[in-house]
């Protein structure tokens, strides 16, 4: 399945987009998506444990990611 | 009676306090979030905030609901402001009302340190050089959660 992935401010730089297309097996998690994200260019960027939303929530490495869910990777947060 | 906004629109700090205002609450507690000149040592000439929209409503809303049930019967009004902002903007500000004075003081502290660490929104400071960098408080600052704490904290 293909998962869209928001992306925001010094991420968003990172990768020159607003989003980015990553293709998942069936009941990847949340884990998963992150190695796949790392094998792209701008991968290398992320810090060592980079925070992921899915569905507007925080969520823990073993999450399961379904089609359809809203997934974002989270910059650390500087809100204030 | 709980409020909360991101908002594009100047904030009005004045309105906030009205609006939590009741006879039946006799403390009001208001903090504000400004853009100051310095950070880190280089003057800073405006700050540009960016968020996730939809999930910082939705972080912001939750944080005031856990206030809700921590401080019972409080009154509370947050908004926080993205777009680009000048010095002195009001970025942020939290009006808390409630009959004890140790309630609404600690209710808009709450507000703020959770809204740091929580709400998706970010900020890019623009200097005096022309050049304009992201804030990452995890490396400037180290108060801060890890994002690997904060995976922990969702488990």
């Amino acid at each position: 399945m293909e998962v869209r992935v928001l992306l925001f401010a010094s991420y968003a730089d990172a990768f020159g987009a607003q989003n980015i297309a990553v293709d998942l097996r069936e009941g990847a998690t949340v884990k998963d998506l992150l190695a796949k994200v790392r094998e792209l260019a701008a991968g290398h960027s992320l810090p060592p444990a980079p925070l992921i939303a899915v569905n507007q929530e925080y969520a823990a490495p073993g999450a399961v990611i379904r089609a359809g869910d809203e997934v974002a990777l989270i910059p650390p947060v500087a809100g204030g | 009676m709980i409020r909360t906004a991101i908002v594009t629109r100047p904030i009005d700090a004045s309105a906030l306090i009205a609006e939590v205002a009741s006879d039946t609450h006799g403390a009001t507690s208001l903090f504000l979030g400004t853009v100051r000149d310095v950070n880190d040592g280089r003057a800073v000439t405006g700050m540009e905030y960016t968020a996730y929209d939809a999930m910082a409503s939705r972080e912001l809303a939750k944080i005031a609901g856990e206030a809700a049930e921590k401080f019972d019967d409080v009154m509370l009004v947050v908004e926080h402001r993205t777009g680009a902002l000048a010095l002195g903007d009001v970025s942020v500000a939290i009006a808390a009302a409630h009959a004890h004075r140790g309630h609404a003081l600690d209710a808009t502290r709450f507000v703020i340190e959770q809204l740091k660490k929580r709400v998706p929104i970010w900020k890019r400071e623009h200097y005096v050089d022309g050049t304009r960098e992201w804030i990452d408080p995890t490396t400037s600052h180290s108060a801060n959660p890890t994002a690997l704490d904060m995976q922990q904290a969702v488990r």
